[in-house]
């Protein structure tokens, strides 16, 4: 296989990494939304936190992306 | 290449390059944006405050919510001991807010999308906190990295990952402005670029290119979201570190 062909190839393979940051962003916003209906008054006050938790979550994702791009533009 | 999605990114000398004890120095359009970003938020921020209205008008009203948003998060997170950081905090949302909304103009430039400077921003934030811990609590702010009520058996264990994980913080502050403001401006592009080379393709192209236009509209609008959501996530994020610095008990 040439090279350029494997880089393309693992770049592909790393944004795979970005589904796993999907998953967790959605648990937190899903479980977010289903603890918030139940308590709703309580709601307000804990939105900053799952803020901070889809923040987390997600910047685990773009670490993919960002190998990803690095196989790709990075000469 | 005119579609090329990364040429957006692209830095060039505004005035120079002079040659400076042997390294080159020029005046990019990064640093003209730089400029243009402190210019609009401090002219902002006089403009609204100018008139100091008992009923704030319009303008007064959204620097209320500026400034409350940012004297809130400060509150609730550092409590009273974090007074003294609100105006780093507000200084840091302020630059990344408008660095990200000023980069949603077409043909700006977008600060944030170099991880130079966003790096630069969270390595200093990082910095801060082992300066403040230090300072505040000397050696015993290193009690951070050995928490309470653990089994002396796997404490080593947990003391490493407790480092490892302080060590990435810097990274994954400065990344996750960087890398978001990145993909969501090439994704962009991306679909921008669909409508153009659809079009190319005839009349029939040019009806399916509606498609991506609505795409390209929807995410400009989900970028906007994003815009704020990141400033507000690098934020928060700059205060829950400065806690660690502040409040030792893990």
């Amino acid at each position: 296989m040439d090279a350029n062909a494997a880089k393309l190839i693992g770049a592909g393979i790393a944004c795979i990494g970005m589904g796993g940051a999907g998953i967790g962003v959605g648990l937190i916003f899903g479980n977010f939304l289903s603890g918030a209906l139940r308590n709703p008054a309580a709601a307000g006050a804990q939105f900053t936190n799952a803020l901070i938790g889809a923040a987390l979550a997600e910047g685990l994702g773009i670490f993919s992306l960002v190998v990803a791009l690095l196989l790709l533009f990075v000469k | 290449m005119v579609n090329d999605p990364i040429h957006q990114f692209r830095i060039h000398p505004i005035l120079g390059p002079w040659n400076v004890f042997g390294q080159e120095i020029a005046f990019t359009n990064s640093n003209l944006f730089m400029g243009i970003i402190v210019l609009v938020v401090v002219g902002f921020l006089l403009l609204a405050s100018n008139k100091k209205a008992l009923v704030p008008g319009r303008l007064q009203s959204v620097g209320e919510m500026w400034y409350n948003l940012v004297h809130n998060m400060v509150e609730n997170v550092l409590g009273h001991e974090g007074a003294p950081f609100f105006p780093l905090v507000f200084s840091l949302f302020s630059f990344v807010l408008v660095a990200n909304m000023l980069g949603m103009f077409p043909y700006f430039f977008t600060v944030t999308s170099h991880v130079i400077v966003t790096a630069s921003l969270a390595v200093f934030v990082v910095g801060l906190v082992v300066v403040v811990g230090i300072y505040k609590h000397g050696l015993g702010w290193f009690k951070l990295f050995v928490p309470s009520g653990v089994p002396l058996a796997i404490l080593p264990l947990i003391s490493l990952i407790e480092f490892i994980s302080f060590l990435s913080r810097p990274i994954s502050l400065g990344l996750r402005l960087f890398g978001n403001m990145l993909a969501g401006h090439i994704v962009l592009k991306v679909f921008a670029g669909f409508v153009v080379s659809l079009v190319a393709l005839g009349i029939g192209g040019a009806i399916g290119s509606i498609a991506p236009l609505f795409m390209a509209v929807a995410l400009t609008a989900l970028e906007f979201l994003v815009a704020f959501l990141q400033a507000f996530v690098f934020a928060i994020l700059t205060c829950v570190y400065l806690n660690d610095a502040l409040h030792t008990h893990h």
